[in-house]
Formats: structure tokens, sequence, C-alpha cells
């Protein structure tokens, strides 16, 4: 096992490492219209260095004055020491910026999965046990639609519904205008408050897929032969479906949720962007249209990493959940 | 479970009819007859049982219609998709303004004498009605030469005058020297027709109207008329016609305006600057942005005055072909790259297998962000954009299809079937593309239905960013990107929510046929 997990971080930290080379070239590929611009913005300022002393800095700052490789293994080096050096577009460190958005992200995406999980698993079941009758049929097609709404449609319907119509949130942001004069309580409750819309946008877009593998997966266990035999030993039919069938279905769900867990931290590009929330997202996204490239090579970089993680932990906690799976 | 049981009988006698039926035809036929047996062809199993899946029917209704839609709908609508639209809007607008003049006028035609001080000292002598004044060293005697007119001299000579009707050129202006004014004043209080000044014969008629010769040059008038906007010389009976209403009191009047038609105008009366304002509507033509669904637009117009059914339909073009171009790219790549994995197998699959890890692990959504943000600073014309957004979608989507594709392949590779090519001495092309291949290509169509409404979401996705297509163009993303605009959210539904809609439906659609199609594939899924 220990030998497994080994020589799967291993194989990961080369697949990382292939990637940030791609991510590194294709951000050398970008026209550098972006440093002369903010060059030319800075030496416009008052008291300002020349314009060549700006364009000889900012190359200097990204290692863009340097080759391919060698500005790769400049910025690979840094990052080992985790220097990602200074966003462009933001003006602070990048890991400072990051460390200011990535909460409020985590905290999102976390509230969202808690209730995409207490939802749709036990719709998934209901819906397999109920297999060909109206209910399976209507939350199987509730669950394809909710996998099928464009998510800026949906939040746009939420927001005309919830904002304009009823009044009961902001249209953007994360806190209210008279957030300064809350109590403690008063602030989290407002921020609550913003984030609802945002949340009931992530578990809807997402409850479906989890809805249906959850559905597929009972639907194959409830086929066995360990179940056929349960049921002819007698079992109640609660018991055969929530003792023996529940169980074993959760071993491929577990696998798939553990393998989410870090997709927490990637952020909700377009939802934060819609609902203009401070998160890792909406960052990033400025970051990335202003063509701000150490912020955007970081999260970049970032993101890959959390999809290494993912498929490591599930692929892990597949053999740990199941002892029938052997590693080799 | 009852339910299921009694599908089943259901089906069990619906088959038994069936077989009655076959039987009764088959008396006709002898008993080694192949005609006997009623034989279905695989395709036809799999029609027959997709077509017995209500949902997917329902999704295949509704792509038919999307597709009739899309590529019929732009051919029958009598718009263009980027035909812009004009309406008039009918505008109150300022035309001329009167003011009647109750304060004496001066003019001077000896200037160092008739001084400020001598104008002040006039009206004292006017109001007193003293028949001669004295202001500073000079005596001035004071004649009253008609109603509301007064001159001064010295001696004999004739050194300013005060009136309160004005003489004025085509503009509204004083711009005519005292011999004028002052034999312009003369003739009006004497009711001559005629006068000269400066060598020249004017003309006087009853209106106030002075020409030189048959040319209106100036108005004389104790109104002073300007028209609101330069350049526009106000006709002789317009003149005539605003005295008379502001004579009478009355609202409304008619005049022929200065390209001589015959216009109504109204009058409105600013008791602060005691102006009166005539007003006339005039037509402006401006682009019809934002009208309400009717009989000429049945859902409105956009935001650039475009018919939006017509760009819905043009959209749903766009949107259906990127999805299915991106998805052949996709399936192209992805099943030449999956088939010579899972055949070769050994080192090629491990290396085809590496790069589609590192193809999983770069982020795709960010990535197309950071490049439609590059064509945006390159300036990418918006057909070539179209063109790159298939490119890159198509060539990110490849490695799930091949992962797809090897997995069936390695599947089939080890059995009979294959085994039996492999022993006829068949060609590795032949066996791959003839005999492999084919039995992949269930499971790739629905991996590519579905996948559809996938990459149908991400271009709206980009295009609802503004990284995707791009005007002129339409696509469903682009046109539901107005609603970032927080009044168009607010107050024009029928600008984005017919094209979300169909989005949804689309998408949907594409889904439950997907799924419907594995069902129908595969009937060991199905029970």
């Amino acid at each position: 096992m220990r030998k497994y997990i080994i020589k799967r971080i291993l194989i990961s930290i080369a697949i990382l490492f292939v990637v940030s080379f791609l991510i590194y070239l294709l951000m050398r590929c970008l026209p550098t219209s972006y440093v002369e611009n903010l060059a030319r913005q800075k030496s416009m300022q008052p008291n300002s260095k020349s314009y060549e002393e700006w364009m000889q800095q900012l190359s200097a700052a990204y290692g863009m004055d340097k080759g391919i490789f060698s500005g790769f293994f400049t910025w690979l080096g840094n990052a080992l020491h985790f220097n990602f050096g200074d966003s462009w577009h933001y003006t602070v460190p990048v890991t400072q910026k990051f460390a200011d958005t990535i909460w409020v992200s985590v905290y999102m995406g976390a509230v969202s999965m808690f209730f995409e999980i207490i939802i749709a698993i036990p719709l998934g079941i209901y819906a397999a046990t109920h297999q060909y009758q109206k209910s399976d049929y209507i939350i199987s097609v509730v669950a394809i639609a909710g996998m099928s709404l464009p998510t800026f449609f949906f939040a746009s319907l939420l927001k005309l519904v919830f904002c304009v119509k009823l009044g009961w949130f902001d249209l953007f942001g994360l806190t209210g205008r008279n957030y300064e004069q809350l109590s403690s309580m008063g602030q989290i409750m407002d921020k609550a408050q913003h984030l609802f819309l945002p949340i009931v946008v992530l578990v809807v877009i997402s409850i479906g897929s989890l809805m249906r593998y959850t559905r597929t997966n009972m639907l194959e266990v409830l086929g066995q032969d360990y179940i056929r035999t349960a049921r002819a030993k007698g079992l109640s039919e609660k018991k055969v479906i929530y003792h023996h069938a529940f169980r074993n279905t959760l071993i491929p769900l577990v696998t798939i949720i553990g393998g989410s867990l870090p997709g927490l931290f990637s952020g909700a590009l377009i939802t934060e962007t819609l609902f203009g929330i401070n998160g890792i997202g909406y960052t990033s996204y400025n970051a990335m249209v202003n063509g701000d490239i150490p912020f955007s090579m970081f999260y970049l970089v970032f993101i890959a990493i959390l999809t290494l993680a993912g498929n490591l932990i599930s692929d892990i906690l597949y053999a740990v959940v199941d002892p029938r799976v052997r590693v080799s | 479970m009852s339910r299921i049981e009694k599908d089943e009988n259901v089906e069990e006698l619906e088959n038994l009819m069936e077989n009655q039926d076959i039987r009764e035809r088959n008396e006709e036929y002898s008993i080694g007859d192949d005609r006997r047996v009623k034989s279905l062809s695989p395709g036809a199993l799999v029609r027959r049982r997709f077509f017995r899946n209500k949902v997917a029917v329902i999704g295949l209704v509704i792509l038919i219609a999307m597709f009739v839609f899309s590529f019929i709908g732009g051919i029958v609508s009598p718009y263009s998709q980027d035909q812009l639209f004009y309406r008039d809007e009918k505008v109150s607008k300022d035309y001329a303004s009167a003011k009647k003049n109750d304060e004496y006028q001066f003019l001077a035609k000896d200037s160092e004498v008739f001084t400020s001080g001598v104008k002040a000292d006039m009206i004292v002598a006017i109001l007193d009605e003293q028949p001669q004044f004295t202001s500073g060293k000079d005596t001035f005697t004071l004649t009253k030469e008609g109603n509301n007119f007064y001159s001064a001299k010295v001696g004999d000579k004739v050194c300013g005058c005060a009136y309160k009707s004005i003489l004025t050129d085509t503009e509204g202006k004083t711009t005519f020297d005292f011999d004028t004014t002052f034999a312009a004043l003369k003739a009006l209080t004497n009711g001559e027709k005629a006068f000269s000044a400066g060598g020249k014969d004017y003309t006087i008629d009853e209106s106030g109207a002075v020409s030189l010769g048959d040319k209106v040059v100036g108005n004389i008038s104790s109104f002073i008329i300007k028209p609101a906007n330069n350049g526009v010389e106000l006709s002789k009976e317009f003149r005539a016609a605003l005295v008379k209403a502001v004579k009478d009191d009355s609202e409304k009047f008619e005049a022929l305006n200065h390209k001589g038609k015959n216009t109504k105008f109204t009058l409105s009366f600013n008791a602060d600057k005691e102006v009166y304002t005539a007003k006339t509507e005039t037509v402006t033509r401006k682009y019809d942005t934002y009208s309400y669904p009717s009989a000429k637009h049945w859902l409105g117009t956009d935001v650039n005055g475009m018919d939006l059914l017509t760009r819905l339909m043009y959209g749903g073009r766009v949107s259906l072909l990127i999805g299915f171009i991106v998805e052949f790219i996709a399936a192209a790549i992805g099943v030449t790259m999956g088939g010579i994995s899972g055949y070769f197998g050994g080192k090629v699959d491990n290396f085809i297998m590496r790069i589609v890890d590192v193809f999983y692990c770069i982020p795709t959504m960010p990535l197309i962000i950071i490049l439609g943000s590059i064509m945006d600073k390159m300036h990418v014309s918006p057909m070539m954009r179209m063109v790159y957004l298939m490119l890159i979608l198509g060539f990110l989507g490849w490695p799930s299809m091949a992962r797809l594709v090897r997995g069936q392949v390695l599947l089939f590779r080890e059995q009979e079937f294959m085994v039996a090519t492999e022993a006829t001495g068949l060609s590795v092309r032949r066996r791959i593309f003839k005999h492999l291949v084919p039995n992949v290509i269930p499971q790739l169509i629905v991996s590519m239905t579905m996948g559809l409404g996938g990459t149908i979401i991400t271009e709206a996705t980009l295009s609802f960013l503004g990284l995707g297509v791009k005007f002129p163009f339409a696509s469903w993303g682009n046109i539901i990107n107005d609603v970032g605009n927080t009044f168009v959210l607010t107050n024009y539904w029928f600008v984005w929510i017919p094209a979300g809609v169909l989005l949804l439906l689309t998408v949907v659609a594409f889904n439950l046929v997907g799924d419907g199609l594995r069902d129908a594939f595969d009937p060991r899924m199905k029970r």
C-alpha cells in the first residue's frame, strides 16, 4: 500500500512538472502588451522611473527577460520556496491575495457540498429503490435538468426573482451597506445572507451528477447476488436496502466525495463572478482577464495540484474502503 | 415491485399477440422458410429499445425542434441576424422663442454724447413727460416720435433714441445701424410701407417684416423672436402667427416653418423669464433598442436594435454547430489515440496515457478564459475567433474520449472475435477499423451525445463572459450576456430568458437522448 501511494505521488509530481511547464509556456506566449501597458502607465506617474526602467523591472519580476527554460526553472525554484512573486493586477504578493480570498470560497464550497450530499444521496437511493416509478422519473429528469442548467442563467433567474422582485437579497457583494455598523453576530448573519443565493446555485448545479451517480451505483448493487440472498433469507426490505445495499453503495460514493474535497479550494469562478463575491474564483478571473501572469500562473498550478490530489485521494480511498480491492 | 411485474406481464402479452400474428402469417410459408422467423437487426433492436423510452423520445423531439428552429427558422425569418431596426420617436423640440420687450432700448447716433447717464435721465424725462432734460453739461430736447418711441436732440441734431419696438435681423439679433433703425421705427410709427436709409430702399409690411427688394432682411416688432437653432430663418408668417398667438393667449397655432411646410406649434410661457416658447414635434430616427415583443418582433429587440427571435435562431445554429464540430474533433483525436493506446498496449499505451493524465490535470476553464482574453488583446476577427474556439475546445476534449475508447478496446481485444480476425490474418488496420472500432462506436455515440450538452454549456459560458463568440455573430451565450447589465436583468426579461430556456432545453435534451441511447445500446443496464 505504501509503495503504491509513493509511486502515485511520484507520478503526480512528474505530471505536475509537465503541466506547470506547459502553463508557463502558454503564459510566455502571451502578447507582452500587459507588461508594456503597465510600464507605460507607471512611467506616466509623477516622479516615476522611465518606461525602459519599468519595463526592465517588470520583465525581471517574472523572469520575462530570460529564456523559456531558464525562466521556468527560476520560477520553479522560487515557487518551491513559496515565493510566487507579486500580483500585477492587485499589486500585493500573490500568496497574500490568495490568503485573503480563499476562505470565502472554501466556506461556500463546504456548505454547498454538505447540502449536496445530504440532498443528493437520499434522493438517489430513493430513485433507485423505486426504479421505473413516477418518482424515479421525476428525480432523474430533475437531476438531468440540474446538470444541464447553465450556471449564469440560473444565477440570473434567482437574482431576478429573489433580489429584484422579492428584494430579499442584494444583487452583488458579500456584505451589506451597513455592515460596519453591525454587531459581530450581525456581521456573520449579513455575510451568510449574502452567501445564500450563491450556495443555492452551487448546490443545484452540482446536485444532479451526484444524484445520478448514487442511483446508478445503488441499482448496480441491488442487482448483486448478495442482495438476492439477503432477500431470500427473509430480511425486511428496509434492512436489505439500508444495511446491505447502502453500505456497498457507499464505496464509490466515499471515493468520489473524497476525491472532490480538494476541489473545495478551487473556488467557483462563474458563481463568484456573477455575485461579485471576492473569492478565489472571482479574484483569479479578474487576474486572468487582466493578464496578471504571476497570479494566473499560481492559480493554474494550484488547480492542477488540487486535481492531482483529488485523484490520489479517491484512488487511495477506493483501496482503503473496499477490502476486495487489491493494490498492485 | 408489483408495477414492474405488471409491465412485464403486459409486455409478455404483447409478445404473445405478436407471435400469434406471426404464426398466422407463417401458415402461408413452408416450415423451412426463413420468413417464418421474425428477426431484427441489431440496429433495429436498438431503435426499438430507444423508442420505448418515453423520456428519451421527448428529448429527441426537443432536439429536432431545436434543429428546425435554428436551421430552418433562420431561413424562414424575414430578418437577418445583424439587421438593425429603427424607430421614429416624436420629440417636442424648441423651435423659437419670443420675448415681449417692456423696457426701453437705446440706440446712440453719437455715443460720446449719448452716454449711459444720458440714457438714465432720458427715461426719467420720458416717464415725467418733460419736453427736455439736462444731463451733464448738455441739455436735450425730448421728442415723442411715436408710441413708445422718443428721440433726444442736442439742438437740431439727433444723438440717440429710445424705443420699445425692436428691429432685428433674421436671426433675432440687433445688427442694424442707427439710421436704418431710426427710419424703420419712424416708418412703423407713421404707418408707411417704405423707408430709405443709407441709400437703400426698404419696404415694411403690416406684420413688421422689413425687406430689401424681395428679400426679408429683418423684422420690427415689440417682440424679440429668436429661432432655437442657429441658421434657421423664421418665416414672416411664423412671426406674425406667433405674435398673434401671444396676443390672443392661445396655446396652439399653425404657421409655415422655415422649410415652407405648414406645421403645428404649441406655445408655452415661462413666467420666470417672461419668455414664450414655440415648440414643434420633430421626428427623430433611433435604433429600436429593447422594444417589447410585438407583432413585428415576436421577442422584441436587443441592445443593438436587432430582432431577438432571429438572433436566437442564428445563435442556435452557432451553438449547435460549435457543439458538433468540437465533439467531432475531440472524437477524431480521441478514437485515434485511444485506439492506438488500447490496441498496442505496452510503452505506447503508457506514453499516451501519461499525455492524457497531463491533459486531465490542465485546468480547462481558466485556460480558455486566458486564451479568450489573449484573442481579445490581439483583436482576432469574430470569424477566426469562432474557429479557434472550436479547435481549442476540441483539443482539450479528446483525453476523456481517448480513455473511453482505450477501455473499450482493451475489453474487446481479448475476445474471441478479435482472436479470430488475427487467425484469419487480417491486416492490423483492417482489424482495428473494421472490427474493433465499430464495437466501440455505441459507447462513443453515447459519450458524444452527453458531451455535446457540456460543450454547448461551455461555449455559452464563455460567450456569456464575453470571451467566446463575438458580435456580429449570435450565440445563446452572448445573447444572455446582456443580463450583466442590471437594468436589463430587471426590466427586459425577453432579452435573456428565452435564450436561457432554449439553452437549458437543448442541453437537457442531449442528456436525455444520451441516456436513452446508452440504455438502448446496452440492454444489461436496463433490467
